[in-house]
């Protein structure tokens, strides 16, 4: 029996430790820990509530924008003027998160998941004239090659000529995400940490010269998604074919739904979104979204068990670090008392399961490609394949909502903060569902809570002793070589975690670290 | 092939950050970040970035190596990057970066080891240069910046502050081409907070194009209007920073470009001094912008 320890995981956001216990080269139990801690919660206690859409969006630098959707949202919510944001706001906060999400989505296939899949050294051996290979070819020839290598080895699969063009795409994605931010900093100042999506609306204004220079940075995008990531990603998925079954998980996916597509039902989790609100699960059929099934229990994780098993709104955050027989800084979010898996999965499967057409023909589309069946998508590539889709599925609306806009018209919204109230924001950010909770007094933030994608798949074991999502498509899965265990980090990534939300307050986050040993 | 490209090793830590300089640094335009990892970043030196976590391939044990190889094998000729404050509350262990006889070795002591061997240390953004979001008050986890830190355990090395939150990629790229081109700066290269005063030498209200809107008493009061958001909160006539002349993104655009206030992310009073970031700066005696400034440094 091994042990195998993998931490940190690198090329995700944030620090996570991963623990494996190998029996007969099959894994029987995981462990997945998030490390770190930084209190952001705690820092938001007593501030002016407006500040929130600036401080949550530095849980994580990765995708930020999503949290300061989920502020703003939040915020509308417990100022009583959600149903009063102005039609452009409400689209240029699409067209802010929109963009925002399919530049995340490339970055995390190109750059944080492909170097599972794509062997840049063969680069080593190309004899074009592309000037970007060549560059890479004395890149190597001079034989300093971090940040490269080391790496796990042993099943780089792909020939020498796809990986090469892979190379050159990985090079080419870098480009294309910086674009997607250049298109996000039209309406939204600049990224990281952009300022234009407000409670109330949004600070900037739209104008002719702004919507033609979005619309052309997005032509671009969907170029890159249609001829070069949904190409590649089937392209991967076929020479790794048994990533189609690998990493299946716990089948229950659950999506909050994103991009409102009106703004007047003050009820988020009824409003009509392009991605559908609700959850599905291996048999694919459509269950509305209840958020009040949602529970966070804490028996596994470094909290006090008296704040175990409530509801977000009443939820508290009180650290006890070394509590016994606890694993983990992230509680263990369940919905309906079942665990739940959240992402770009979750939020393809529940729209297809809602029998929207586009998104039926996507997805059908993509299996017959790869002849698979729905099933399939229940995997590493399956994940992989969503993700994808998911960015195609945006970047189709962007161009669409763009024109929509209507220069003159307001973009903002006044209100006044309450002396005391409550708010709920609730979005699907790049990683998966993301909810905001705040309770004001004394026109203060008293108590603001944050329920974020990796909480969800990196939780740790439930109350009733039930693993997470991540630590569910771990388990039963067959390793190779232990001292490579390349098929768990292929499993992690699929999911794309950020620890530092996860652990937003939480944090160091920083990936620090790492180790990796068989005991 | 040329043995003549000099390899400059360079260790990238995260401590309690975000990621977001990381994300930041990927979106420099000229050079690109492919022509920073994989080019010459000036002819004849190539960048060996040897750990940086959310870009480098390996995971676990064999990356841990590098750090530990690097502070042994090249003392005194590596450049280390710290993006994120040093966590230091000593009744939880919140930032460990890798173990050691199977102990997390903390995010401080793995800082010590390898800030001493060093050539110079960067402090990339507001968090390692100042403390930033993780240090905000009640600062749950201790966290100091680089430089006290360093200083309370007797380290002093060639130091430079590039904060932001984010830094715009072009302040840590024009400081690492100024080291490599003229070497390490001189005293009178920064300013007091040690930041390159190439990028952080004058206000942002000295150069905002609303700053007209202000001389003239035009103020917005609501998001949206024309005019100077100084009422809305804008923090530019206390924020040293160059955004209005090199615009964020590829020159896309900057915060005030957008309608909004400045929040004062490149100074050490970030966050908690200049929060509330809606409301309107409060002691300032204006329009004396430059005489508060005179003032203020006078006083610390």
């Amino acid at each position: 029996m091994g042990r195998i320890v993998i931490d940190p995981v690198t090329r995700i956001e944030g620090h996570l430790k991963v623990e494996a216990i190998v029996e007969g080269g099959v894994v029987k139990e995981a462990k997945s820990s998030g490390n770190l801690f930084r209190g952001l919660e705690l820092i938001l206690k007593g501030r002016d509530p407006r500040d929130a859409q600036l401080i949550t969006q530095r849980i994580c630098g990765v995708c930020p924008q999503s949290h300061g959707i989920a502020a703003s949202l939040n915020l509308d919510s417990a100022f009583g003027i959600s149903d009063k944001i102005p039609d452009n706001a409400r689209i240029i906060r699409n067209l802010i998160q929109g963009a925002y999400m399919v530049q995340d989505h490339i970055l995390h296939f190109y750059h944080l998941a492909a170097l599972d899949y794509v062997d840049v050294t063969s680069v080593a051996k190309y004899e074009g004239k592309d000037p970007d290979l060549n560059s890479i070819k004395d890149f190597i020839s001079r034989g300093a090659l971090a940040p490269f290598v080391p790496r796990y080895e042993g099943d780089y699969r792909l020939p020498t000529a796809v990986n090469q063009q892979a190379t050159a795409h990985y090079v080419k994605a870098l480009e294309i995400r910086r674009l997607g931010h250049e298109a996000v900093s039209i309406f939204n100042g600049k990224v990281p940490h952009g300022v234009g999506v407000i409670p109330g609306g949004v600070t900037t204004t739209p104008t002719t010269d702004k919507i033609m220079a979005f619309l052309w940075k997005i032509r671009v995008l969907q170029d890159f998604i249609n001829n070069v990531y949904i190409p590649d990603v089937l392209a991967v998925a076929g020479a790794y074919r048994d990533y189609l079954e690998i990493g299946a998980g716990c089948k229950n996916l659950l999506s909050y739904g994103t991009y409102d597509l009106e703004g007047r039902d003050p009820d988020l989790s009824r409003r009509k979104r392009l991605f559908a609100q609700g959850t599905t699960s291996a048999d694919l059929k459509p269950k509305p979204l209840d958020l009040n099934k949602i529970t966070e229990d804490v028996k596994h994780s470094w909290y006090e068990d008296s704040t175990s098993g409530r509801n977000p709104v009443h939820g508290e955050t009180k650290p006890q670090y070394g509590k016994e027989g606890a694993y983990s800084w992230l509680k263990a979010p369940r919905y309906g008392g079942k665990v739940h898996e959240v992402g770009p999965l979750a939020r393809v499967a529940v729209t297809y399961a809602n029998g929207d057409p586009q998104m039926t023909t996507l997805v059908d589309g993509a299996l017959a490609e790869l002849k698979a069946s729905a099933p399939a998508l229940f995997s590493v590539m399956g994940r992989h394949l969503a993700r994808a889709l998911s960015a195609k599925f945006i970047a189709d609306s962007l161009d669409k909502w763009l024109l929509e806009l209507k220069p003159g018209e307001p973009t903002f919204t006044e209100y006044t903060i309450p002396e005391e109230g409550h708010g709920v924001g609730i979005t699907d950010a790049s990683r998966g569902a993301l909810g905001h909770w705040i309770e004001i007094k004394n026109q203060k933030i008293a108590n603001y809570q944050c329920v974020v994608p990796t909480t969800w798949n990196g939780s740790p074991k439930d109350n009733n002793g039930n693993p997470g999502p991540i630590e569910q498509a771990i388990i039963g899965t067959r390793i190779r070589d232990e001292s490579n265990p390349f098929e768990i980090v292929r499993i992690i990534r699929a999911f794309d975690p950020c620890l530092g939300c996860a652990v937003h307050l939480v944090s160091p986050k920083g990936q620090n670290l790492g180790r990796f040993r068989v005991a | 092939m040329d043995s003549k490209i000099k390899e400059l090793p360079v260790i990238w830590l995260q401590a309690a950050a975000c990621t977001g300089c990381s994300i930041s640094l990927l979106n420099s335009a000229s050079p690109t970040i492919k022509n920073i990892l994989i080019d010459q970043i000036i002819p004849g030196v190539h960048l060996n970035l040897r750990f940086h976590a959310t870009i480098m391939a390996g995971s676990g044990e064999p990356v841990i190596k590098i750090l530990e190889d690097t502070a042994r094998e090249m003392k005194g000729n590596y450049v280390l990057v710290i993006e994120g404050a040093i966590p230091t509350a000593t009744d939880a262990v919140y930032g460990a970066i890798g173990e050691r006889k199977g102990k997390p070795v903390k995010m401080g002591d793995r800082l010590i080891e390898l800030a001493r061997e060093a050539l110079a240390i960067l402090c990339v953004g507001t968090c390692a240069s100042f403390g930033g979001i993780p240090a905000a008050t009640p600062n749950p986890t201790g966290c100091q910046p680089v430089k006290r830190f360093l200083e309370a355990n007797g380290i002093t090395k060639p130091l430079v502050n590039i904060p932001g939150c984010p830094p715009h990629p072009d302040w840590f790229v024009g400081t690492v081409a100024s080291i490599l081109l003229n070497g390490l700066p001189k005293t009178e290269d920064l300013d007091d907070n040690l930041r390159p005063l190439a990028f952080y030498g004058k206000l942002i209200h000295e150069n905002c194009p609303r700053r007209a809107y202000f001389d003239e008493g035009k103020f917005a009061k609501k998001f949206g209007e024309e005019g100077c958001l100084y009422e809305l909160g804008c923090k530019g006539p206390i924020t040293y920073a160059d955004c209005p002349l090199r615009h964020w993104n590829s020159g896309t655009n900057w915060v005030i470009g957008a309608g909004a206030p400045c929040n004062g992310c490149t100074q050490p009073e970030f966050p908690d001094l200049v929060a509330p970031f809606y409301e309107k700066l409060k002691d300032v005696d204006l329009p004396g912008i430059g005489a508060y400034c005179t003032a203020a440094k006078e006083a610390k």
